[in-house]
């Protein structure tokens, strides 16, 4: 077994990856820009809400990222908890007694809430285990392209000149190949995986966020506040880090969120074309891609659909309010 | 302290290079207050830009001449001397205090900011903004300075701007335009403000103004520009009571007089001009 595959090692990353953003919260409400934003935030109902939904979402994903030995081979903690939850045999309304077949309905072991895929699995329970593969590939991917774009497109924004046209010209070049086209070139090259898929999109993602972050710097840059700090004898990583930064970074949170939708049902296309998920991983666009067969039979199967649409819709709303929220908190002028 | 050589700058553009400041030479002596004035392009800001490298180069090029600070050639620094320059040996009050104040952050720490980089001795660096803030007259300034620049009116933001420049100890303080943006009132607030800070501190001032008004209660000196050239360089009460140069004269008839009745205000004619100072564009 190699050594990455041991379940200590991947339960310690993910504990370490936990200590590691809490540790940067931690770190950066000791300053005072964060503190006051977390006082506007705490009278923010919205802002609150949303928040508790988007924690309520990262226990889910956790819960199945994390995994503990089972008889054979290893479950996660999701998984072990809902395993009294029988399997039927085919597809079942929600609330059904018998399997969804007019011909020969079968009697079902238990009552599902919103009813059962085609293998028979629990609608509800599948829909919850999704939640870690929306995360992985939102997260990692943003993980990713975000300080990859940020970085790129303030250099060309401050530097302009030859900096510029180098970021342009590799931008342009990845924006000139078909995306999904490179897409599936990464990944045939690197291999099937989340992890793999992260960086692929991750490679793709930066450039339009890069874009945004070079024209807004452009024009932050000749605001005389840049002038005054070089004048002050700033020097230029503090201007781009201290002034500059800050000043495009409401860019940043409004392109995660907006961004964080398209990577979710990215996952369900690469899946659909083969290179994405492993097969079995429970995934919302894995869902959302086999109704396209459940809504063409007779009568038609809608639970599973609207289950995972559902569940996106309300990750993708908590993200866009808190957003919107955090960006509020942090602007000065609304104090 | 200040010694300018035969200081030519130009500006390198898709039509060849264009002159911006053509041969000037400027001393001054610590304590002293210079005004420099002139009209719109006359190249005095870029003077006082080129003081400290500001200009971006290109399209700036340094000609030639020599800028000779407390004896150092500022065109021959390396990046690191100069940003101990900026600031430490010569700060900078810009035109435009809303903008120049970065709109995230209070006004706090972009004072503490300036202190933070040239001295790093200062162990309260709280009690050092406050003190900054105080000098130029913020009333309050221990509850003022945790305010972000928005909620301060366009004369206290200059105070600050002011006040960041002054938290640096520079033995030189380059006033750009720094009350265009103000209405008159509080002008003279500001000018007395510096007036005063100069005889408490002791540094000097170069006072960058299109503003013959203004000089008189100020300025030691005056230095006119015109098409980048200094064309008449004195005492002020002299110059402006006797001015040498045709530009000059032109210059302080345009200041409308109190009680004067005119029907038009007076202009220059430029093209009178042209045969003392060529044009620098052909």
């Amino acid at each position: 077994m190699a050594f990455y595959d041991r379940l200590w090692v991947q339960n310690t990353l993910i504990a370490l990856v936990y200590a590691l953003v809490a540790w940067v919260l931690a770190g950066g409400l000791r300053s005072e820009r964060w503190t006051s934003a977390w006082r506007r935030l705490r009278r923010d109902r919205v802002g609150l809400l949303s928040m508790g939904v988007l924690l309520a979402y990262l226990v889910l994903g956790t819960l199945e990222l994390v995994r503990i030995p089972a008889q054979t081979g290893s479950v996660s903690v999701l998984e072990r908890l809902t395993a009294g939850i029988p399997q039927e045999k085919g597809y079942s309304a929600p609330w059904a007694e018998t399997t969804l077949s007019a011909a020969n309905p079968l009697p079902l072991k238990g009552r599902h809430l919103l009813g059962t895929d085609a293998l028979g699995r629990d609608t509800l329970v599948q829909t919850l285990r999704a939640t870690r593969t929306a995360l992985l590939i939102g997260g990692l991917t943003s993980v990713i392209y975000i300080p990859l774009g940020v970085l790129l497109g303030i250099l060309a924004g401050y530097y302009r000149r030859w900096v510029d046209d180098l970021v342009q010209y590799f931008y342009s070049t990845i924006a000139a190949v078909p995306e999904i086209l490179m897409l599936v070139a990464i990944l045939l090259v690197l291999g099937k995986g989340l992890g793999t898929m992260a960086i692929a999109l991750g490679i793709t993602g930066w450039v339009g966020l890069a874009r945004l972050i070079r024209g807004e710097t452009l024009r932050q840059v000749e605001r005389p506040y840049v002038a005054a700090a070089q004048a002050m004898g700033q020097s230029d990583w503090k201007i781009l880090t201290n002034h500059l930064l800050p000043n495009v970074m409401h860019l940043v949170v409004i392109k995660f969120v907006l961004g964080f939708s398209g990577l979710v049902l990215a996952e369900s296309v690469l899946s659909y074309l083969g290179v994405g998920s492993p097969v079995g991983t429970p995934s919302w666009g894995a869902m959302i891609d086999a109704s396209r067969s459940e809504l063409s039979r007779e009568p038609f199967v809608w639970w599973n659909l609207a289950a995972s649409t559902s569940a996106l819709f309300l990750l993708v709303l908590s993200l866009n309010l808190f957003g919107d929220s955090l960006r509020r908190a942090f602007d000065p002028r609304r104090s | 302290m200040l010694q300018v050589r035969n200081l030519s700058v130009d500006f390198v553009s898709e039509n060849g290079r264009v002159p911006a400041v053509r041969g000037i030479n400027l001393h001054m002596a610590p304590g002293e207050t210079l005004a420099v004035v002139g009209e719109s392009g006359s190249g005095k800001s870029v003077t006082g830009l080129a003081l400290t490298r500001l200009l971006p180069e290109p399209p700036a090029v340094y000609a030639s001449g020599e800028i000779l600070f407390e004896g150092r050639n500022v065109l021959q620094m390396n990046p690191r001397e100069l940003r101990a320059l900026r600031g430490g040996g010569i700060a900078y009050v810009f035109q435009e205090p809303s903008t120049s104040l970065n709109p995230v952050f209070t006004i706090h720490s972009q004072i503490a900011e300036a202190i933070r980089l040239h001295r790093s001795d200062v162990a309260d660096v709280d009690a050092e903004v406050a003190r900054c803030l105080d000098l130029v007259g913020i009333v309050n300034p221990k509850q003022r300075m945790w305010d972000y620049p928005h909620q301060l009116s366009g004369g206290m933001q200059q105070r600050a701007m002011i006040a960041m420049a002054l938290a640096c100890r520079p033995r030189l303080l380059v006033a750009d335009e720094p009350t265009t943006a103000l209405d008159v009132t509080i002008q003279a607030q500001i000018l007395e403000q510096m007036r005063q800070l100069k005889q408490q501190l002791g540094m000097s001032i170069l006072l960058i103004t299109h503003n013959f008004g203004i000089i008189s209660g100020i300025a030691d000196r005056v230095a006119v520009m015109f098409r980048g050239q200094i064309v008449e360089e004195g005492p002020t009460a002299e110059v402006l009571g006797n001015p040498q140069h045709p530009y000059t004269r032109a210059l302080i008839a345009c200041i409308p007089q109190l009680g004067q009745r005119r029907k038009r205000l007076t202009t220059i004619n430029h093209e009178e001009l042209d045969s003392l100072v060529p044009p620098t564009l052909p």
